[in-house]
């Protein structure tokens, strides 16, 4: 498994007097090695900002993001082959017209040749019940063939890490068990940001994050029952 | 489905147009865009019209898609046609009428007809030599297929703000709709920023 570390990696941006940063993520410090880490809280709490930080889409402002040894503020292009990203909506993940096209997208850096680069796409696509997809407009699939197809594209690259912020919050009930159940039998390490706390029980390690810090780490029962005691009913 | 989200998307096939090579199509749709545009006649303007069309049957794209795709570039037709109305009269109006809908089909019967990793190939092939200068072709070839493919894109959030609009009861007022529509396609760029950043692609 690989090594994800934070060392007091923090996230803050001006604030709305200017005299005052505000703060999104406050110094936090972790060492990440489970293979199913799930990270839950409240909207705004700073869950998807800390999920940013594993592959440079949101830079710390102090501290460092480690991944595999390798920087993320220095050595964004190599730590971005290595973590993965599905966003919550598909539709801004999805930037080609047909399904094969998008998955050939992510498979351009490293298949130069065009032939060999569709007959893996096709193949990636297969492994997700899309392969009859393959030429259909990538805005013709369902909400869970769109979130299918945008794991696809990550997956593609085969990289070590899949980081997923909230992927099934825009899907029904039989969606969300299908890409719940994809993302769960990835041999890769998945760091899952849910509200979807049947989703966060079956991780090895759940964060709660609260305020803007890690308010609870520890294994997926424990934690999520932590997460339900402070949410006021 | 929507009409919207299928315009300009490519539509598998084996006709002579599919397999022609991506740079004879994009020639031939330039120069053709050219005589359209060069040659002043009405009558003209309706065979260049019957040879889109006819392009259109030969690549055996889906009319009827085409026929609702082109509805929306019919609107901003008339609009340019009622001003060439005012200004130069019934046959010019009818003549650029007619123009814009012959360039939309052949724009159309070419993205129809061409996978936009094929352009994206062709684009970086003939690019290349302009590395020594320090042109990323990837990279200019990346923005030309995203332009291309923004289209369905932008105008489905049209239709979504339209619809969210007329919801509001505010359907018929210009800033309710144009505000909002505006924001969405910034934040919309940013999110496919954001997406291609992840996936790593602009990074080499």
């Amino acid at each position: 498994m690989s090594v994800i570390e934070l060392d007091q990696a923090s996230v803050a941006v001006p604030g709305p007097d200017r005299d005052h940063d505000l703060v999104i993520l406050e110094p936090t410090t972790l060492h990440l090695t489970e293979q199913r880490i799930g990270l839950v809280g409240a909207n705004g709490s700073g869950k998807s900002t800390l999920a940013r930080l594993l592959n440079g889409l949101v830079t710390a402002s102090s501290g460092r993001v480690v991944v595999d040894g390798l920087d993320v503020a220095r050595e964004g292009s190599a730590v971005r082959r290595k973590v993965g990203f599905c966003f919550t909506d598909p539709a801004a993940q999805l930037v080609m017209p047909t399904c094969v096209e998008d998955v050939e997208l992510s498979l351009r850096r490293t298949v130069k040749k065009a032939s060999e680069r569709r007959a893996r796409a096709v193949e990636v696509l297969d492994r997700y019940g899309l392969a009859a997809h393959a030429d259909s407009s990538v805005h013709t699939l369902s909400g869970g063939q769109r979130q299918l197809l945008a794991l696809a594209g990550v997956l593609a690259t085969e990289p070590a890490i899949v980081v997923a912020d909230e992927p099934t919050t825009l899907l029904d009930l039989a969606n969300t068990r299908r890409v719940g159940d994809a993302l769960f039998a990835l041999e890769q390490q998945l760091v899952l940001v849910t509200h979807d706390l049947d989703l966060a029980r079956r991780c090895d390690r759940v964060l709660v994050i609260a305020d803007a810090g890690v308010r609870f780490d520890g294994p997926a029962d424990a934690a999520v029952d932590h997460y339900l005691s402070t949410v006021p009913s | 489905m929507s009409s919207p989200y299928l315009v300009g998307v490519y539509q598998p096939g084996t006709t002579i147009l599919h397999r022609l090579p991506v740079g004879v199509k994009l020639g031939a749709l330039a120069v053709f865009s050219i005589v359209v545009v060069v040659v002043r006649s009405a009558p003209y303007a309706f065979v260049f019209l019957a040879v889109a069309v006819l392009a259109a049957l030969v690549a055996r794209t889906d009319l009827r898609l085409v026929a609702r795709s082109l509805r929306s570039v019919l609107l901003f037709a008339a609009i340019f046609a009622a001003l060439q109305w005012l200004l130069y009269g019934p046959a010019k109006a009818t003549e650029t009428l007619v123009d814009l809908l012959t360039l939309a089909l052949a724009a159309m019967v070419v993205s129809a007809t061409t996978p936009v990793n094929a352009m994206l190939d062709a684009f970086i092939r003939w690019i290349g030599p302009l590395r020594h200068v320090g042109v990323d072709p990837e990279r200019v070839a990346l923005t030309i297929g995203l332009a291309i493919q923004a289209l369905p894109g932008t105008i489905a959030l049209a239709v979504e703000t339209r619809d969210a609009a007329r919801a509001r009861g505010l359907g018929r007022h210009p800033r309710a709709y144009l505000t909002p529509f505006v924001i969405r396609v910034v934040a919309r760029a940013h999110e496919t920023g954001d997406a291609l950043h992840a996936r790593g692609i602009g990074d080499d």
